[in-house]
């Protein structure tokens, strides 16, 4: 096991400098010169001149790849050009809001997915069965920005319920936090619900099916425990996985629905850096997601091995 | 799953409560279309952070709603008789937020600060500007390397926002995290891309008038959902409401809508001379660029693409602006005109035009009409959708043969005209050169009175309006909306949201 995750840990260094280098030369083949942007309708030659040499745009590529990577071995992942802050501190800022959001969507994608998946498989072909796979299917092709307008004219606009968008901290107001996060959560949480369903429903179809719970059947157990703790723990095994990197796409952030409802979290900060080509924040960015991903990749095989023990030799 | 509903919805009802009535009475708060950059005067350059200025740093000057200039931080200004030397005497015992004072000293070490700081984008605007002398206490004297009559209008904006040199030598270029000026609210705090704070400053030279104690600015880039959050009573007002959405603000009775032609313009940029992108009869020929002209109806555009409810225009100001040209109105479309012109330039149609146009729904949108009416007079306008950073760079390489341009505006026309028609201009994409458009653009920048200045423009609109590299199309309307709580709000033309003087019931 340990070895296990001291080869894992070892293959993330290579991947993640692969990942650097990527996304270095991926923003310079960008067209659209981050100078000219900074410019705006102030179009001063100089103070352009200037600018590139402020940031160090005017040197080669490998040079700049070179100054960034050296800086980052020292924590230092650059200033943003449009509002002259740290990247770090950007992303320190930004990290907890995406992570509340993405904990709380995830935690009703789950409850959602796995148990009417399960529900679905148990009473295949039933009525069951055929409303959780439309309503499921509805909410894989749903898209976010559609539900997340219209959840805000329900239950801000209409209702006058729930703040129609913005974000407070738990730490400022626990309740004011829960207001503010539920209905994108909801909206992040429903869409990846289908895909746990659907997941979990085939899993524990092919579980069902299998020899030990005819034997579990046999033996007199109750269809409660054959469920829920026989064929469950096989069919989570793949659930583990796709729940693991569904998370990461969450937290890489949720791109639209930030953006609807004005969450100040990753996505928006990454949305915000490309289109003003504000490279030191799409570089961080990119190289905190690419390293969560990676993370989060390790943990779901740990996840796989405590799940199902005949992985462990 | 009844009892789940129920205890669903109470918990719901619940955290409702807990939304409603959090915010004190006087806590202004503002939608803003987009996140504000850097906040420090030198070194901004969005129209949104110019939004956020405008309750925390006070300038020189200031324009009233006719476009006036008027002294805020001055008092009142004289200029040399060789029309090179601006004196400035300054309103006595004004304060910075940090408690220094705001004299003589201060405003030369902004204005210095604006000319030579590193990446200022006010350099171009102060350039003219030979030094600054410290005469007294209160007055200041700018001296000029020529006579430039916009320079006024340009001391009512960022270049006139007098910074504490106290706090602006202490913070360096990070002074915009934590901006301290002399306006009527200091800067609390910031979360980027989620709120900036405000608290009224008690020491301001006006704070008699100042009747709000606080101001949260909230960005919020979905217009849709900055309505929403505005009818839902999250938000006081809400800046750039779309043209399609005032129906729905106009029947609620909440709400108040503020309508102003904006100061600048939205127009079709020709490459006429610029590398690859100037090839073909649009490029080479006048005749042609009149004849696309008489083929847009600029009247159905409005109608097509805003309901009616923006502005038709055919020159660098709109024509309600002291400075329009009469003599040159806005051409009625004529299709059967338009191809007899192409017929005597003896080009062959279709005319195929590369036509860049910026990702934005609006903008596409008029771009289709256009392409639409332009056809019927023999072009082809191929529609090329382009993101904003790519747009720019494509436009300053000529890589486009039409390319769709908004200009935010600037109260004095010189700001709408010289950087896009003068041959040196920076903003020159079509690179349009002509020797008497330069000599006249350079009149009316050192002529002294209306009358001249207006005659030297005349001579402009004469050439650039039939020959030049623009075709004008409209102007929008700067679409504030506010709750009716919100008492002596008045909507000024260069679309800041002004809160001197506001009430909020």
């Amino acid at each position: 096991m340990l070895t296990l995750i001291g080869k894992r840990l070892a293959q993330l260094v290579p991947t993640l400098f692969f990942v650097s280098v990527l996304i270095f030369s991926l923003q310079h083949l960008l067209p659209g010169d981050p100078a000219l942007v900074m410019a705006g309708e102030e179009r001063d030659p100089v103070v352009i001149e200037q600018i590139r040499k402020q940031y160090g745009l005017d040197q080669p590529i490998p040079v700049q790849y070179a100054m960034w990577i050296g800086n980052v071995f020292t924590g230092d992942l650059g200033e943003s050009m449009r509002l002259k802050v740290p990247v770090s501190d950007l992303i320190v800022q930004k990290l907890p809001v995406t992570l509340q959001l993405a904990i709380m969507a995830m935690l009703i994608a789950l409850v959602l997915g796995v148990t009417t998946g399960v529900l679905s498989a148990v009473k295949k072909d039933s009525a069951w069965d055929y409303v959780i796979n439309v309503v499921g299917l509805a909410g894989i092709s749903t898209p976010n920005f559609w539900l997340g307008i219209m959840l805000i004219l329900f239950f801000a606009v209409h209702l006058g319920w729930l703040p129609a968008s913005g974000y407070v901290s738990p730490f400022e107001d626990w309740r004011q936090s829960l207001a503010t996060t539920i209905m994108p959560a909801f909206v992040l949480g429903t869409a990846i619900a289908g895909v746990i369903m659907r997941h979990t429903r085939s899993a524990m179809l092919q579980a069902l099916a299998s020899d030990y719970v005819r034997t579990a059947r046999a033996k007199g157990l109750s269809e409660r425990v054959v469920v829920w703790k026989h064929a469950m723990r096989n069919a989570l095994t793949p659930v583990i996985t796709l729940g693991a990197l569904e998370f990461g796409t969450l937290l890489s952030g949720a791109v639209l629905t930030e953006q609807i409802f004005s969450i100040p979290g990753f996505g928006k900060l990454i949305v915000d850096a490309v289109f003003n080509r504000d490279y030191a924040v799409v570089q961080g960015v990119v190289l905190v997601t690419a390293t969560t991903y990676i993370v989060l990749n390790l943990l779901a095989d740990l996840g796989y091995i405590l799940a199902n023990p005949r992985l462990r030799a | 799953m009844k009892r789940i509903l129920i205890a669903g919805a109470l918990a719901a009802a619940t955290l409702g409560l807990a939304a409603g009535g959090a915010s004190a009475q006087t806590t202004l708060r503002i939608g803003l279309a987009e996140d504000p950059d850097v906040l420090d005067p030198s070194l901004g350059r969005t129209y949104v952070g110019r939004i956020v200025f405008a309750s925390l740093c006070d300038k020189l000057f200031d324009v009233d709603a006719d476009l006036n200039i008027v002294p805020q931080l001055a008092l009142s200004h004289e200029v040399s008789e060789d029309g090179k030397a601006l004196t400035i005497t300054l309103r006595d015992g004004v304060l910075f937020h940090d408690g220094t004072p705001m004299d003589a000293a201060a405003v030369k070490y902004s204005l210095d600060r604006h000319r030579t700081m590193d990446g200022s984008f006010r350099r171009g605007e102060l350039s003219i500007v030979e030094s600054v002398d410290v005469v007294d206490p209160l007055t200041v004297r700018l001296n000029l390397k020529s006579p430039f009559a916009p320079l006024l209008a340009t001391l009512t904006d960022r270049s006139g926002m007098i910074v504490s040199p106290t706090a602006a030598e202490a913070a360096g270029d990070q002074f915009g995290n934590n901006p301290v000026c002399a306006g009527p609210f200091q800067f609390v705090e910031r979360v980027q891309q989620d709120r900036i704070v405000a608290e009224k400053f008690a020491d301001y030279w006006n704070a008699d008038e100042v009747f709000i104690d606080r101001i949260e600015y909230r960005p919020i880039p979905d217009s849709t959902v900055r309505l929403a959050n505005l009818q839902s009573g999250q938000l006081d007002l809400i800046e750039r409401a779309l043209a399609t959405d005032i129906p729905t603000i106009r029947a609620d009775e909440d709400l108040e809508l503020e309508v102003v032609t904006e100061l600048g313009y939205q127009g079709m940029t020709i490459n006429v001379a610029n590398g690859e992108g100037a090839k073909g009869p649009l490029a080479e020929s006048a005749l042609v660029r009149q004849a696309l002209d008489l083929a847009i109806d600029r009247e159905a555009l409005n109608q097509v693409v805003f309901n009616g409810e923006f502005f038709p225009g055919n020159q660098w100001v709109n024509p309600q602006n002291q400075w329009y040209q009469d003599a040159y109105p806005a051409p009625a479309r004529d299709v059967e005109k338009a191809k007899a012109l192409i017929a005597e330039a003896g080009v062959a149609t279709p005319i195929v035009v590369d036509y860049m146009v910026p990702n934005n729904p609006e903008v596409r949108q008029v771009a289709e009409v256009i392409q639409a009416m332009a056809a019927e007079a023999g072009f082809d306008m191929q529609i090329r959708v382009v993101e904003f950073a790519t747009g720019l760079q494509e436009a300053e390489a000529g890589r486009f043969g039409a390319f769709m341009l908004a200009w935010s505006g600037r109260p004095d026309p010189d700001g709408n005209i010289y950087s896009f028609a003068h041959s040196t201009g920076p903003l020159n994409y079509g690179k349009y050169a002509s020797e008497t458009v330069d000599a006249a653009l350079t009149e009316a920048r050192t002529a002294t009175t209306f009358d001249a200045r207006k005659a030297a423009y005349e001579t402009v609109a004469d050439l650039w309006l039939t020959e030049g590299s623009v075709l004008y199309l409209y102007h929008r309307a700067m679409l504030i909306a506010h709750t009716d709580d919100l008492e002596g709000y008045v909507q000024l033309p260069d679309g800041l949201v002004r809160v001197v003087g506001v009430k909020l019931n």
